[in-house]
């Protein structure tokens, strides 16, 4: 079954429901890892420098960010670790999925009507239709 | 930290090509910030040259861009309005010596000590006076000048959906340019407002008296600048930090641009320093290497030496385009979201900050007041001291040193203690200095007059032994 699964993660309550989803998937195989991907997005840099006091004040914040992914794997009792990355989110996600070769990608969608996606773009459709291995987008 | 080799050349396809892009973006800049200056566009450009080689070598952060920027050029403004170009070369050469200084003298630390919301303040400040900056070169000139600024923004928000590898500004300057050159319509172009001459910079020593007089004349500008060229280089290389996930040198940083600026002035160029939106192009890019900033300035230069007849070409509303959204993109736009649910003093800072930069003109000057205004907030909150009182326990909340001790004791002298025997818990509070334990002292005394024995309880280590000093030293009397 699929041994390394790829949770790509931005701490938003539609990941927690990719988490769940991922935790199904890893529960078939004990020899089975999650990925947990947390892209810190290039745009949001001069934001969170400006907003924090210090490097330790934005990496906590960050921490944060994610944990309540993290808090719920816990739980759950995963077998997981956690992968930072830098860049955009959406090829940075592909680009360590094909690099790493991983079985699965898991992706939370942000369901966004067709507007939004126009002006924002869809991380989980790129995920999906770039990545060489099979994505499993959770609604 | 990574050795010299690493810092050059371990990524040389990536940093070429994102300096190339760098550059390209960096000519409409560098021009319009020597219009807002009032110098000739080729002074920025030079100075965009020479600032950008320079700290690719002497600089303490790899990858970051520094040439001409907008912060520094509204400082210069009144200088070169007075004096002219010689003093404001003077004015850049002694910038850099003070900052040379400073980054020796380990200015980074200083640094730490501007809070974050003086920097929101600061961004913000600087988007607002680029923007109003390019009010004149559009508002009431022509129709088809509110045309071409409308047309460029346009193009410079929706091209890069869909063309990824050219920078967006470069477009819309090739695209608008042909079009007013073929259809003859009547726009100011950057030719109107100077030259460009399609020539290396050369070595040449400022036209001014070296005298006392000339330095009291550039010294405040100076001095403004090379505080606001390091707190906007700091920034700067705390993002490209953040962004590349690495650490930097920032008092090499500071030393490196003070190198840089003392020798641009020698080259007829403008104090500049590192430039946030330019850095963030560079490592977006794919540049990491101390190569991505040298190709950054090399190529401008070749552009220049090539292109230098076209660029007098530049209607001025697509410059005006091009920087509205540079101001667009230094704006925190998160500031509203901050001023609605950051502390109340830290919220006044930001504002007091944006609101005598803007009025003012001077970025140095919004800055200090707002470190200032700061410092005295955070005075008074750390100097208030709270009592709580459950039973016979009053609990103290807040340091007790020389300037809060008023309130401690004032609330002892008016509390209308019933019990004879109370605790004074001193868990939430520290004893500092000779003061707070003379008015710990006091109270006890105070009470004991009134018949009400005190226990102090709960004191901390250093409490405790600045309270056993001076207790033996009263004592012994």
């Amino acid at each position: 079954m699929y041994k390394h699964i790829l949770l790509a993660s931005d701490g938003s309550e539609n990941a927690v429901r990719a988490a769940k989803e991922a935790v199904k998937l890893a529960s078939y195989d004990k020899e089975s890892i999650i990925d947990v991907i947390y892209v810190i997005d290039y745009e949001k840099s001069k934001t969170d420098v400006l907003h924090a006091n210090s490097s330790e004040a934005i990496d906590v914040e960050r921490r944060k960010k994610n944990s309540k992914v993290i808090q719920f794997l816990q739980e759950e009792n995963a077998n997981f670790k956690t992968t930072i990355l830098r860049g955009k989110p959406g090829p940075e996600i592909v680009r360590y999925a094909n690099d790493q070769e991983v079985d699965i990608i898991v992706i939370g969608s942000r369901g966004l009507n067709t507007l939004q996606e126009m002006v924002l773009g869809s991380v989980s459709h790129k995920v999906m239709k770039r990545a060489h291995c099979p994505a499993l987008i959770v609604k | 930290m990574q050795n010299l080799k690493q810092q050059w050349f371990s990524n040389i396809r990536a940093d070429i090509l994102s300096g190339i892009v760098v550059a390209l973006a960096l000519i409409p800049e560098a021009i319009a910030f020597s219009i807002i200056a009032g110098v000739d566009p080729m002074v920025g450009l030079y100075t965009s040259f020479i600032i950008a080689v320079v700290i690719s070598f002497a600089g303490g952060r790899p990858g970051m861009i520094s040439a001409a920027t907008g912060a520094m050029a509204l400082l210069m403004v009144p200088l070169v309005k007075d004096y002219g170009l010689d003093y404001l070369l003077a004015a850049t050469i002694l910038t850099g010596i003070i900052q040379l200084i400073f980054g020796i003298c380990k200015v980074a630390k200083v640094m730490k000590f501007v809070p974050n919301a003086v920097m929101i303040g600061f961004v913000n400040a600087l988007a607002i006076l680029i923007f109003t900056a390019q009010l004149e070169h559009f508002i009431g000139i022509s129709t088809m000048t509110y045309v071409f600024v409308g047309i460029t923004l346009i193009l410079l928000y929706t091209l890069p959906r869909f063309i990824k590898v050219i920078p967006a500004p470069l477009i819309a300057i090739v695209a608008l340019t042909s079009i007013a050159i073929f259809s003859g319509v009547n726009l100011k172009t950057v030719g109107d407002l100077g030259t460009i001459t399609q020539t290396f910079p050369s070595f040449f020593i400022p036209d001014v008296p070296w005298s006392f007089e000339t330095l009291q004349i550039i010294l405040p500008y100076s001095l403004s600048m090379a505080i606001v060229g390091l707190l906007e280089t700091l920034l700067t290389s705390q993002i490209v930090d953040d962004m590349t996930g690495t650490e930097s040198n920032k008092n090499g940083e500071a030393r490196g641009q003070g190198i840089a600026n003392f020798i641009t002035g020698f080259f007829g160029g403008m104090a500049g320093c590192a430039m946030i939106g330019q850095s963030v192009i560079n490592v977006k890019s794919g540049g990491r290497g101390r190569l991505s900033t040298f190709i950054a300035g090399i190529f401008l230069m070749f552009l220049i030496i090539v292109l230098g007849d076209l660029v007098v070409q530049i209607p001025m509303p697509v410059l005006v385009g091009i920087m509205i959204m540079v101001s667009i993109g230094t704006f925190d736009w998160s500031s509203f979201k901050y001023l609605m649910k950051a502390p109340r003093t830290d919220a006044l800072v930001m504002l007091a900050t944006v609101v005598i930069v803007v009025y003012t003109h001077d970025l140095s000057k919004g800055v200090l007041a707002g470190v200032l205004l700061s410092a005295i907030f955070f005075v008074i909150k750390i100097s208030t001291v709270k009592i709580s009182n459950k039973g016979n326990r009053y609990s103290i909340h807040g340091q007790l040193f020389f300037a809060s001790i008023d309130g401690f004791v004032n609330y002892f002298k008016k509390a209308d203690i019933q019990s004879e025997k109370i605790q004074i818990d001193f868990s939430g509070s520290r004893i500092w200095d000779d003061s707070g334990v003379g008015a710990v002292l006091k109270v006890v005394e105070l009470l004991k007059t009134k018949g009400i024995q005190v226990e102090l309880i709960e004191l901390d280590t250093s409490s405790k032994k600045i309270m056993d000093k001076l207790n033996g030293v009263l004592s012994s009397h």
